[in-house]
């Protein structure tokens, strides 16, 4: 799971009325390169909860300095880019679990891949 | 190739394959409104036809719009026209000389080609036609195996293949300009791909829909129903960035049985990911999840650029949602095991529809599409029965047929506006959705016309949450 997916995702168990962002509680954590695009990096940046994304990047001890507050004029600047690429598309938990911040569920990463199906009585 | 200005007005021919008839013109208005120009056919246009004289485009729209087409075979630079060789004859003499001669000069090279639909030529037949044209005033040399410059004579004689007239009934002459991609359908087929599943959409339908959904560079596409990835595979193709869902387990993760003949078990690395390897794609797989397309995963927000996706009719696959039931068993002490599958419910085709429409309207970016297919039971299909949403505009709506009484539609829809509160309900009360209402109506009425017992005891393990 790359942290562009978990920006977007939410808990959705029955009840809850905070469900994010998903605490992320990872196992094993990889960093797999990808070709730096900086016109997608920028279509997806208004997209992001940014706040969500520093949070989460620094969960996984990859950070990449990134600030607390979007930076103004990041069209141009491809180093600051160049850290939300890794952030965004690089850095993939392969095992672990996200966690609803409200109820506790724990949704599991196995292979990468989460799995976000509830059981019954939760949805 | 720099187009000049007085270029930008001449007539463009398209040579459309003579294939998926409906999807062909929905594609081509596509393709040309991502260049935000308009489809402007001239002359006497027939959409059935393989031959279409387009207006008000340029070279580079031309070159552009074939570079994704896996409906058009080819594009020329219409310099002549007519019903008879005489009138064509008329109509090159009145081409404008100054637009010719660039590729007539002394030292340049090129070929005609003869091209002949519903008619095969013999070899003279064709020297005889080219021989004809010694009217035009080439001063180039003849070169068949690496021209500069290719031109074509193109013959419709009808789409009757039991009355294929002496004579054709249109003539074109034209300068090529660029073939369109159907070499895709064949690099792409699903006989090759890594990964697959029962029901992995075909090459080319996949493009067809990657293209009505205008799926193009940098952009964030969205599979709810996402198999084995076929979609994806296209869209990615063109350059987006793609993620999808699916409930099933075994699917997502590449388990389980193979949909190959000579094959039990799907081996190692055989998921989606690994698909998008195959075609040197992987940078765009942002991700696939095991998730139910009914709930609510993802945060409210106009996240994806386009939805393209094949939801399951029951016919293939099963349709499921999960969900609650009576019969539900839990372990002793209120704990699920970590295998547990939560029990899946079947998930009506209505509601599958109604979930799809909403969700665009919520996740799509404005002028973002939604791609889908609808299965229709023919006797009983009409426009009607296309489900609507007031935040998205039905752009297309285009009919496969499947066997004398069903087939399925591709809808193509585009978000206009943003939803409002009263918007969510306001399908609930429309009486287009009747049709799909209820149980899954579509799959009963597929069965009953195969047979009748099967559909009863189908029906029933539907019932019985399989």
């Amino acid at each position: 799971m790359k942290l562009l997916t978990h920006n977007m995702l939410t808990s959705h168990v029955k009840g809850v009325t905070k469900g994010y962002p998903l605490l992320i509680k990872a196992t094993e954590v990889k960093v797999n390169e990808v070709d730096f695009n900086p016109k997608f990096v920028c279509r997806m940046i208004p997209k992001l909860e940014w706040s969500a994304l520093v949070q989460a990047a620094d969960q996984l001890g990859h950070r990449e300095d990134l600030p607390g507050e979007l930076v103004p004029d990041y069209e141009k600047n491809e180093d600051f880019l160049k850290k939300v690429h890794r952030v965004l598309l690089e850095v993939e938990v392969i095992e672990g679990c996200l966690q609803c911040p409200e109820s506790g569920r724990e949704f599991p990463i196995s292979r990468g891949i989460p799995n976000m199906l509830l059981n019954e009585d939760e949805a | 190739m720099a187009a000049s200005g007085s270029k930008s007005c001449l007539q463009y021919l398209f040579h459309l394959a003579h294939d998926h008839l409906d999807f062909r013109l929905p594609e081509i208005k596509s393709l040309l409104a991502l260049r935000l120009k308009p489809f402007h056919p001239c002359g006497d246009f027939k959409e059935q036809s393989p031959f279409w004289c387009l207006d008000c485009l340029s070279e580079e729209d031309v070159c552009t719009v074939m570079a994704r087409s896996v409906c058009a075979k080819s594009a020329f630079e219409l310099w002549g026209h007519g019903r008879t060789h005489s009138e064509l004859r008329t109509s090159l003499l009145n081409y404008p000389p100054e637009k010719m001669s660039p590729y007539m000069q002394k030292g340049s090279s090129y070929r005609i080609n003869v091209y002949t639909f519903n008619k095969t030529l013999l070899f003279e037949d064709r020297i005889k036609k080219i021989d004809a044209l010694d009217y035009l005033p080439f001063e180039g040399t003849v070169s068949l195996k690496n021209p500069q410059h290719i031109f074509c004579l193109l013959e419709d004689y009808g789409t009757d293949p039991n009355n294929i007239p002496e004579h054709p009934n249109y003539i074109y002459f034209g300068r090529w300009i660029a073939d369109g991609q159907r070499e895709l359908i064949r690099s792409y087929s699903v006989k090759n791909r890594h990964f697959i599943g029962n029901t992995s959409m075909d090459a080319g339908l996949s493009f067809i829909m990657a293209n009505h959904a205008k799926a193009k560079d940098n952009d964030l596409v969205f599979d709810p129903f996402v198999g084995t990835g076929s979609l994806l595979v296209a869209c990615s193709h063109f350059g987006a960035y793609v993620c999808g869902t699916d409930i099933d387990y075994n699917t997502i993760h590449g388990k389980g049985r193979s949909s190959r003949k000579n094959q039990k078990w799907r081996g190692p690395d055989e998921n989606i990911r690994a698909n998008l390897r195959q075609y040197g794609k992987e940078d765009m797989y942002v991700d696939v999840m095991v998730s139910d397309a009914s709930k609510p995963v993802w945060r409210k927000a106009a996240l994806f650029d386009a939805i393209v996706t094949d939801p399951p009719y029951g016919i293939r696959e099963s349709t499921r949602r999960t969900g609650s039931h009576k019969d539900i068993i839990k372990s002793p002490d209120g704990l699920y095991s970590e295998s547990h599958v939560p029990v899946s419910q079947p998930y009506h085709l209505s509601d599958i529809f109604t979930d799809l429409l909403s969700f665009a309207a919520h996740h799509l970016v404005l002028g973002g599409r939604l791609v889908y297919w609808l299965p229709v039971h023919r006797p009983e299909y009409c426009e009607e029965m296309v489900p609507l949403h007031p935040c998205l505009l039905l752009i297309s709506n285009c009919e496969q047929t499947l066997s004398s009484h069903t087939s399925r539609r591709l809808i193509t829809m585009e978000k206009i506006k943003e939803p409002e509160e009263l918007d969510s309900l306001a399908h609930l009360s429309d009486p287009r959705f009747i049709p799909y209402q209820g149980h899954n109506a579509f799959r009963e009425k597929y069965f009953s016309g195969l047979n009748k017992r099967s559909a009863k005891d189908d029906t029933k393990s539907d019932v019985s949450g399989k």
